[in-house]
């Protein structure tokens, strides 16, 4: 049993399966920067007490499901999503999908995640792939991020769908219910929308920790890393967020150029509006800088830079960004739209 | 990040399949690339996979002074914490605790040692004799 599915790579594994899933029943516009953008994705977020894989918290982009959610949302499409208490249900639920001919988006875990190479395989829950088939006991799989379909037992399937710890999947799997025309209009409002949110979830929340505030405020702290936490967890911290920033499926700058890239694509939509392309180098600039930071970091976790100065300089890229960043979405909550 | 820009540093999961990245080609005009990895990323991989085998090594030694038993080696090594472990499990965290200590883990009965052993993917004979197969 083999569905008629095109696989293809993204940066992303969320993007990617939404774009995918989405092109599938036949919204041929969708690309993944769009799905990023409309899904309102660019976020920071530092959280001091809360630790994964022993380091801290940081996200670049919004809750895992948000951006397939919202971006269906926008475009009016309706959507299935289950969880599942038992693993039989799971499996008789997904093969059902297949049977009746629609590719599944499905949340695991990689820790057991077969074809990924044992260094990235961390106890991390929230990765996003495409079941569009099986054969004998063999599961098919468009795995956004990899560049090739590639197949999962069904054992090995059954294992990362219910992987546990944070975020657990518990089986969950997802697709558009039916297909559906979406017309430019409805790309264009949900674009709007899109952006609006962004402002939003970037500008004011409140308290310290999340959007630009958020990125000023891990700045500050990475100043105090060295006097608090020593080298060596300091240098552990800051690989971290090198991690969370550049690791599989950001595009690079933690998103921020998958982002200048929904911008430009955005004007291609919205032609009157050219303070988008302007708007949108800001984020590349955001992006560079982001890099930069991470060279910065590598020096100190490598050990060839040490001192409180070197750690000043990492804190100030953070400092700096978070100026750029505020710039850049007050001046897009300041369009005057005109669809 | 220009086109041109792009690290092309072979990393592990480079060998696998290439990353999609986002840059800009001369006109400034986005376009996607593939990237092999790039040594700032791949030096924060491995500054954190240091950290994790100095703490298994840390665990094999106090097993090996009979301070803890093989069931914080292998928590450290399948890098799991005492709410995974306890998920997979399904043992109270005090539980595990518990288990950790050698006196007690001695007593384990074999339906509790099994628990274990589907949790780190080892046999029963693996964990008590502290073996694992990769690697």
């Amino acid at each position: 049993m083999k569905i008629n599915f095109e696989h293809k790579q993204a940066a992303h594994c969320e993007n990617g399966v939404t774009t995918s899933l989405l092109k599938n029943i036949g919204v041929h516009q969708m690309t993944e920067p769009l799905a990023f953008g409309i899904g309102s994705g660019l976020f920071f977020v530092y959280i001091p007490f809360l630790k994964i894989n022993k380091g801290p918290a940081i996200a670049f982009r919004t809750m895992p499901g948000a951006i397939f959610k919202r971006t269906c949302d926008s475009l009016n499409i309706p959507i299935i999503r289950k969880k599942f208490r038992s693993k039989e249900q799971a499996s008789d639920f997904l093969i059902k999908c297949l049977e009746q001919g629609d590719p599944v988006g499905v949340q695991v875990g990689v820790y057991y995640l077969s074809y990924f190479p044992k260094e990235y395989r961390f106890h991390f829950n929230a990765h996003n792939l495409i079941v569009y088939g099986k054969e004998k006991d063999n599961f098919l799989i468009s795995d956004p991020i990899m560049e090739s379909p590639t197949v999962l037992s069904s054992y090995e399937l059954e294992r990362v769908r219910f992987a546990q710890g944070a975020l657990a999947p518990k089986g969950q799997l997802y697709y558009p219910e039916k297909s559906i025309y979406v017309s430019d209009d409805q790309i264009k409002q949900a674009i709007i929308r899109g952006i609006k949110r962004n402002v939003r979830d970037m500008l004011r929340i409140p308290g310290p920790i999340a959007g630009v505030s958020g990125i000023s405020f891990t700045g500050k702290k990475i100043k105090q890393w060295l006097d608090k936490r020593g080298l060596h967890d300091s240098g552990l911290y800051l690989a971290q967020l090198v991690r969370m920033q550049e690791e599989i499926g950001t595009g690079g700058g933690g998103f921020r150029y998958i982002y200048a890239a929904f911008l430009q694509e955005a004007f291609g939509y919205l032609s009157n509006h050219g303070e988008l392309l302007e708007i949108s180098k800001l984020f590349t600039q955001s992006g560079d800088l982001w890099r930069d930071a991470a060279v910065q970091a590598a020096g100190i976790y490598k050990g060839r830079i040490t001192t409180q100065q070197d750690f000043n300089v990492m804190g100030d890229y953070l400092l700096n960004i978070a100026e750029l960043e505020k710039n850049a979405f007050e001046a897009l909550s300041r369009i005057k739209w005109k669809p | 990040m220009k086109k041109e820009d792009i690290p092309q540093d072979l990393s592990s999961l480079g060998k696998i399949t290439n990353e999609v990245c986002y840059v800009t080609d001369p006109n400034g005009n986005y376009v996607t690339a593939l990237s092999k990895g790039w040594e700032v990323k791949i030096t924060a991989n491995d500054t954190a996979w240091k950290d994790i085998e100095d703490r298994v090594n840390s665990a094999k030694q106090k097993v090996l002074n009979k301070q803890a038993s093989p069931i914080l080696f292998f928590m450290e090594k399948r890098l799991m914490d005492l709410s995974i472990l306890s998920a997979y499990t399904g043992f109270w965290k005090w539980q595990i605790r518990q288990h950790m200590k050698p006196s007690i883990f001695n007593k384990l009965s074999n339906k509790k040692l099994h628990k274990y052993s589907n949790a780190f993917n080892v046999s029963v004979d693996d964990i008590i004799n502290m073996r694992t197969n990769e690697d």
